[in-house]
């Protein structure tokens, strides 16, 4: 074994006490990191997935200037041909046309201005939550057929129930008037008010007549399988973009521009208090080292007149951190993984959360989940401020003069 | 070819409002393969000499040269490199690592200098034996006494074979019996491998060994005496 190797081990194991409580403090902080962040992250990407996956989608295909302006006649010709190419060339079944329009729907006693959605019935469930929300009645299976589903409040607000027939007035595609009839053959219940009062949907088709969209839809919506993917998804499905048309690929970014920096947001406040338990870690440390330092002053002294450099006991000093570092990373991402699976298992919830989650239409628990990048950010960053932080100490004895550390008792 | 020149040497240490010359002008020329001692009344600057030949400690003015180059004025970096490669030293109090044992102690300088562990090994087993400490070879400094301490601080010295030893007070601890047989060590490295050394001492045992006796007193050498090793 090389010599400062040894050294630096049996130099740790001579206050055995206090280099565990070092160790420990470590250990402590970087469970509470990999703890947190676990959390943190998994708390994003059900934010992220609530909201994108209830409707939004991960990506959408539209024309340019949709989705800041809405109008009917922004349209992608051929949505369903260029959907069903999409899903084939992607392997991806999670890819499906839709188009939007505001209409008045009428019961027998009431009239509600509402949003109407075109969607493809059998790839809908792909790309959105809401078929699944379905409380009462179906969804509807044909692409053709006459039905609307409708929220469980605009249902309420129209005094309709299952098999009623709703009246749908609106502005086609070229602006003409269109109007039809619809049999309510499904309700839906999100528990997100705003949804449930103002949305329903119709098969494609039938909405493709009734608008005039001649083939044509407002949005392809696609889901990929992860977060993490999208980029590669993204760059692979804008290639497959018909050359001849004019549309653009927007990410859930843009499409959702609050999420992300909420998220940003939430991940600066975070980060700057892990920060500050960085910083009290790497303090201790430093203290740690600087008086292991000061009281090997004597035998620092032999070992530099017997010709060690002072750079080379510097690197003693540091490969005694690291060995204490590697112990606190490992330990600490062990305690703070094992804990992390607890809840994983468990759910995690404190209170008032279930007052945060109702705002942002999330489960009251979570379910934390440990990755790679959560198991050992936290934990690398306090490893690199332990050896900076060890630094110090190890760059003084520079100024040791053998002579007088041979003094020294 | 000389081993060792110290030139006009100076060095002096403040003792509140005293000034105490630790070396006055001190001129000391060690040829190779030369066996000195230093005798001096306690405080009379063996080990300041001694530690400037090192260069452990800065002299105020002189010169020192070892091996033909002039060392005062080095680097640490330089300094570190020369007492690795050329010097072996015997400090006053043994000053060994406390966590390393007997074997290790003494191998350390050789593994700092690189050597392969078996070559180490056997190295280091042997110079153990020979200063009659076969069996404590895995004993911790805390473990062992004073006298024993001390010659696992020779062995440590002699067993790379440095062109120069520089021994402060190497028998301090020992009885004579033991200390007759480190000195004959010594005159055998000296005879059979040309090491020059220079060995500060009150023992009248030690001086007898020398091939040539150096008196100090307060800084000054006063006496210079060519004599014939025993
Ligand atoms: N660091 C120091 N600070 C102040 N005075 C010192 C220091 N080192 C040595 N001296 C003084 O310098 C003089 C020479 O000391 P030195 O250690 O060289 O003597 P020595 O001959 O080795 O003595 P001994 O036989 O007791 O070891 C002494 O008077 C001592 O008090
Ligand atoms: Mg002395």
């Amino acid at each position: 074994m090389n010599i400062t190797i040894r050294l630096a081990w049996r130099n740790l194991w001579r206050h055995s006490r206090r280099t565990w409580l070092t160790i420990g403090a470590m250990v402590f902080s970087n469970a509470l990191l990999v703890f947190m962040i676990s959390l943190q992250f998994g708390m994003y990407e059900l934010m992220i997935d609530n909201t994108l996956q209830a409707f939004i989608g991960h990506m959408q295909i539209q024309a340019p200037g949709y989705k800041d302006d809405a109008k009917m006649r922004q349209v992608v010709p051929d949505a369903e041909q260029l959907a069903a190419t999409l899903r084939q060339e992607l392997d991806l079944e999670t890819i499906a046309a839709r188009s939007a329009a505001f209409a008045l729907l009428s019961s027998e006693d009431r009239s509600y201005g509402v949003q109407i959605f075109g969607v493809d019935p059998r790839y809908e469930p792909g790309v959105s939550t809401l078929p699944g929300l379905v409380k009462e009645g179906r969804y509807p299976q044909d692409r053709d057929a006459q039905e609307i589903v409708i929220g469980s409040v605009l249902a309420r607000n129209l005094k309709v129930s299952l098999g009623d027939e709703l009246t749908l007035l609106g502005s086609g595609r070229d602006g003409s008037f269109s109007a039809a009839v619809a049999e309510v053959t499904g309700i839906f219940e999100s528990g997100v008010i705003e949804m449930d009062r103002s949305i329903a949907e119709v098969p494609l088709g039938f909405f493709d007549d009734v608008f005039y969209m001649d083939g044509a839809a407002h949005a392809v919506v696609i889901v990929t399988p992860g977060l993490a993917v999208i980029e590669d998804y993204r760059a692979r499905a804008e290639a497959l973009l018909p050359a001849e048309e004019d549309l653009v690929l927007h990410d859930w970014d843009a499409l959702q521009p609050g999420l992300k920096q909420a998220i940003q947001a939430d991940i600066s406040s975070a980060f700057f208090m892990y920060g500050v338990l960085v910083i009290l870690v790497a303090f201790s440390v430093m203290n740690t080292q600087l008086m292991s330092v000061l009281e090997r002053t004597h035998e620092f002294g032999i070992v530099m007149a017997l010709g060690l450099t002072p750079g080379r006991l510097g690197r003693l000093v540091i490969l005694e951190t690291s060995l204490m570092g590697l112990a606190g990373l490992f330990l600490g991402a062990l305690v703070g993984g094992l804990i992390t699976l607890w809840f994983t298992y468990n759910g995690f919830s404190y209170p008032g959360m279930d007052q945060m989650a109702a705002n942002f239409n999330l489960p009251s628990r979570f379910y934390p989940q440990a990755t790679l990048l959560t198991l050992f950010l936290g934990p690398a960053v306090v490893f690199v401020g332990s050896i900076l932080s060890a630094l110090y100490p190890a760059l003084r004895l520079h100024w040791l003069r053998p002579v007088e550390a041979m003094r020294a008792v | 070819m000389t081993a060792v020149r110290c030139i006009d040497l100076c060095k002096t240490y403040r003792q509140g409002d005293q000034d105490i010359k630790a070396l006055d002008h001190v001129d000391l020329e060690v040829e190779h393969s030369g066996f000195v001692c230093l005798s001096a009344p306690s405080g009379g600057g063996k080990t300041t000499l001694l530690n400037a030949i090192g260069g452990l400690d800065i002299p105020d003015s002189g010169e020192v040269w070892v091996a033909g180059q002039r060392i005062d004025q080095l680097s640490k970096g330089e300094l570190a490199a020369i007492r690795l490669t050329q010097i072996g030293f015997v400090f006053q109090a043994y000053n060994l690592i406390p966590v390393l044992t007997a074997q290790e102690n003494v191998e350390f300088v050789m593994q700092v200098q690189g050597v392969a562990a078996a070559d180490r090994r056997s190295k280091s087993q042997a110079i153990l034996e020979e200063v009659g400490l076969k069996g404590l070879e895995d004993r911790r400094p805390a473990e062992m006494s004073g006298g024993q301490q001390q010659r696992v601080a020779v062995a440590r010295a002699i067993v790379s074979r440095p062109a120069l030893v520089l021994a402060d007070e190497p028998t301090a601890n020992l009885d004579s019996k033991t200390s007759d047989e480190l000195m004959e060590l010594f005159v055998e490295l000296n005879n059979h491998h040309d090491t020059t050394f220079v060995i500060a001492t009150h023992d009248q045992r030690v001086m007898a060994y020398a091939k040539r006796l150096i008196k100090m007193l307060d800084g000054r050498i006063v006496e210079d005496i060519e004599q014939r090793a025993a």
